[in-house]
């Protein structure tokens, strides 16, 4: 940044920033977009004081301590915290049956046809098509796969477990194939040329190289999965979440508390065991 | 010959045989109703819901208000991040000890507060907001901004930690402030890095804010609710489409941008 001098050489250098109009610009090019943005999620903070609000916003507040700590209802919650670490785990389970076969398939170091040269126009259709399968199971919400399933199966579990099944499948196979393709591919294309089957250079080619990470990786989304399956039983999905909605609907707010607690300690005992797990797994 | 397939002694023996062990207790302990899932009265329902959902309404008047909507859900994503970024940076500079002698007074119950932020995913702030915010995009902004200034608190405090000590430390020799060492010579060295966790954090919440209107706080998640309580099914059906054009849009966006950055 070079200093600009000044009119007069006695004042010393210039103080005038020389980046200032750039500067400017963006300045009031992100304030013009703020205002559309303020008025279009009608952000009046000021209602939030209001004297209507305020009253039984402190009250709501204040119901926060003593958090209820009665041993019925704490067995109550201990079954639905069990409920959706099940639906996590059961979820990530199903979608790993979904996963796997849709990462073997649409991996390019398991096409046979790609070992000389380009590969033929129907695997390489084949493994677009699965990608964009994987896409589209990704891209949809997983709430939104749950209120859909709640529509169809009814309220509970079900949903909770088949919309976390779906999404993660999406997620856990893209991620997947990505993990197979990184590695070295020496291995796995030097028994496909000698006439070893596509499973077999799997289990002996990539699976060994890439194991790993592979669980490392899995290990994090079942973390992940724990959050979304409170998360889901907001929709009537089951677990904790769908105990916290109906605790809030009758404004029983120290119920509420505890299972933030317990959820705040799940969250905390999952992340913990998912670093410890993926420490030991080097 | 080949290991045994268990061994006592093996850590990751054990390790996958407790895993096996939660995941047959959660499917047993789970009354998952697989007998009404694959039952044949089941499969027509969704043939019928599936049926319904491929007539998407395209009346001008609803895609108006879809338009509208989806501009809501933006403005919700955007203007939750903005928040996000200064109770973040706020909260992140307590939370770090920025040099080797910094006493870090408050560096403990700042980081206890940016992790309870961060633990509460934005459905269950905006369900607690609304009772104060009232049913609409307010409580969806705020829930955004709570939520995410959790996160963005966190990598912003550890970017500052990681930053090299280069700079601060020529100007601490010399005595200058805390205050201004953090302006002049942090800031501009990790500015950067935030704005890079600040744009993966806003495509995220783009995707999020379309969710949190399930609860009724506002953009196209509230119409989504709105319309399926009310089995108007072509109505859902465009509302699911411009989710994921929008959910696409975004997608190709930071693509094009980030291959745009690193050319």
């Amino acid at each position: 940044m070079q200093t600009v001098l000044s009119r007069n050489p006695q004042r010393g250098p210039s103080k005038r920033d020389p980046a200032w109009m750039g500067r400017m610009f963006w300045l009031l090019a992100g304030a013009a977009l703020l205002w559309p943005a303020l008025v279009l999620t009608e952000f009046k903070v000021w209602t939030l004081f209001e004297a209507s609000n305020l009253k039984p916003t402190l009250k709501f507040l204040g119901d926060f301590f003593p958090p209820k700590i009665e041993g019925e209802f704490l067995l109550l919650v201990a079954k639905e915290t069990w409920r959706t670490v099940a639906i996590a785990t059961a979820g990530i389970a199903l979608a790993m049956l979904l996963a796997v076969p849709l990462a073997l398939l649409s991996v390019r170091v398991l096409s046979v046809s790609a070992l000389t040269g380009k590969m033929n126009k129907l695997p390489s259709a084949l493994r677009t098509l699965l990608r964009w399968v994987m896409v589209l199971l990704r891209s949809v919400p997983e709430l939104i796969w749950a209120l859909i399933f709640v529509r169809v199966v009814g309220l509970g579990p079900t949903a909770g477990v088949i919309a976390i099944a779906l999404t993660y499948g999406g997620m856990l196979g893209k991620v997947y194939a990505e993990i197979l393709e990184s590695g070295d591919a020496q291995v796995t294309q030097s028994l496909l040329r000698n006439g070893a089957g596509r499973l077999q250079a799997f289990f002996y080619g990539l699976l060994p190289q890439n194991a790993a990470e592979l669980t490392s990786y899995s290990v994090y989304r079942w973390e992940c999965a724990i959050r979304s399956s409170a998360v889901l039983g907001f929709v009537g999905a089951g677990g904790l979440g769908q105990q916290m909605d109906a605790s809030m609907k009758m404004f029983n707010v120290s119920e509420v508390a505890t299972m933030l607690i317990v959820f705040m300690l799940l969250v905390w005992l999952a992340d913990a065991t998912s670093a410890w797990l993926r420490k030991e797994l080097g | 010959m080949p290991p045994p397939l268990f061994a006592a002694r093996c850590k990751a023996c054990w390790f996958v045989f407790g895993l096996v062990c939660l995941t047959v207790a959660s499917f047993w302990s789970l009354d998952l109703k697989w007998a009404q899932f694959f039952s044949v009265d089941a499969a027509g329902r969704m043939g019928k819901f599936i049926g319904e959902l491929l007539v998407p309404e395209t009346s001008s008047k609803f895609l108006t208000k879809l338009v509208w909507a989806a501009l809501e859900t933006l403005a919700m994503s955007a203007l939750g991040t903005l928040l996000a970024v200064i109770l973040g940076l706020a909260l992140a500079v307590p939370a770090s000890k920025t040099h080797l002698d910094d006493p870090a007074r408050w560096r403990g119950l700042s980081r206890a507060v940016l992790n309870m932020l961060r633990s509460i995913p934005e459905l269950v702030w905006a369900a607690l907001l609304l009772i104060s915010a009232g049913l609409g995009p307010l409580a969806g902004t705020l829930a955004l901004a709570l939520h995410t200034s959790g996160v963005l608190g966190r990598l912003f405090a550890e970017s500052i930690e990681n930053a090299g000590a280069g700079p601060s430390f020529a100007l601490r020799c010399r005595g200058i402030s805390e205050a201004k060492i953090f302006w002049y010579a942090t800031l501009p060295q990790i500015l950067p890095q935030l704005v890079s966790y600040t744009l993966y954090r806003w495509e995220n919440n783009i995707r999020a804010a379309a969710v949190l209107g399930v609860v009724g706080a506002g953009g196209l998640g509230q119409m989504l609710a709105f319309h399926m309580g009310l089995f108007q099914m072509g109505e859902t059906s465009s509302i699911l489409l411009a989710m994921l054009v929008l959910v696409a849009l975004v997608d190709a966006l930071s693509f094009t941008s980030r291959r745009w950055m690193a050319a």
